[in-house]
């Protein structure tokens, strides 16, 4: 399957206010190209979340997009600390956020379930000290 | 329920997105956790909240949703209300609390926002 279009973005992890800003423009562009408003919305949030996770844990990272006529594959990529127990971390409400984090709406322990939910293919791969790259994909038709 | 509606019976004060109180929605949620928005959330409406940072309009914004309500007095940053505006939501802010202004919508038929569990 070849891809329509490629899309790179940088997460500031510095900037929490600034989180979300790659899944808006994500979606605007998905929006742009035609693609159905769920799959929009399933994307968005995915992005969403992974961006949020990516400014709360890891100092941001980035977020690669490959739009694809059937398909729409994202890569979600940073250099944290890596995930310990993703099992864990896959459990609803299970969360090392902080209570400033927490205070700011966010690490309820629902980010990665929720991705999961979103999307039709979720692989976490991550290693302590060395970083996670999440890559997700969600069918089209 | 329009928006209109909605902005008179809990005397809201509109502070972005005052050409679309003619729009009908039909559901709301409450929650000062985003986290908990973007994973029960289904259907499109309306937001009530007594956060306030950038993520409540990026969180209304990924849901689809037309219209926040900033409970208990809260205000919007300069930089909240253009990216409201940007992406098309009504802001609205009230002086009562989260509990009064959902008893007030639900009892004039505003709808718990459809949900599906994570």
């Amino acid at each position: 399957m070849s891809d329509i279009i490629q899309l790179h973005y940088d997460v500031d992890g510095t900037d929490f206010a600034a989180a979300g800003e790659a899944s808006m423009k994500i979606k605007k562009e998905l929006r742009s190209l035609g693609f159905p408003q769920d799959v929009i919305r399933r994307i968005a949030i995915a992005v969403y979340e992974g961006e949020i996770n990516m400014v709360i844990h890891a100092d941001g990272g980035t977020a690669d997009v490959n739009v694809g006529l059937d398909e729409i594959e994202i890569i979600l990529a940073d250099t944290g600390p890596g995930i310990p127990d993703v099992e864990k971390a896959m459990q609803k409400g299970w969360s090392t956020a902080s209570e400033e984090v927490r205070n700011s709406g966010f690490g309820a322990g629902m980010g990665l379930p929720n991705m999961k939910k979103n999307t039709d293919e979720m692989v976490i791969d991550t290693e302590v000290g060395v970083g996670t790259t999440i890559r997700m994909k969600v069918y089209v038709a | 329920m329009k928006i209109q509606e909605i902005v008179a019976l809990i005397d809201a004060e509109v502070k972005s997105g005052s050409d679309k109180l003619e729009e009908e929605v039909s559901s709301a949620f409450g929650s000062d956790m985003m986290s908990e928005v973007l994973a029960y959330v289904q259907n499109q409406g309306v937001l009530l909240t007594g956060l306030v940072n950038e993520q409540i309009i990026r969180t209304a914004a990924m849901m689809n949703m037309y219209c926040i309500i900033m409970v208990r007095g809260k205000q919007p940053t300069d930089n909240m209300v253009e990216m409201a505006e940007d992406n098309d939501l009504v802001l609205l802010t009230t002086e009562r609390t989260l509990y009064e202004t959902s008893g007030i919508l639900y009892t004039n038929g505003l709808n718990p926002a459809g949900h599906s569990y994570v």
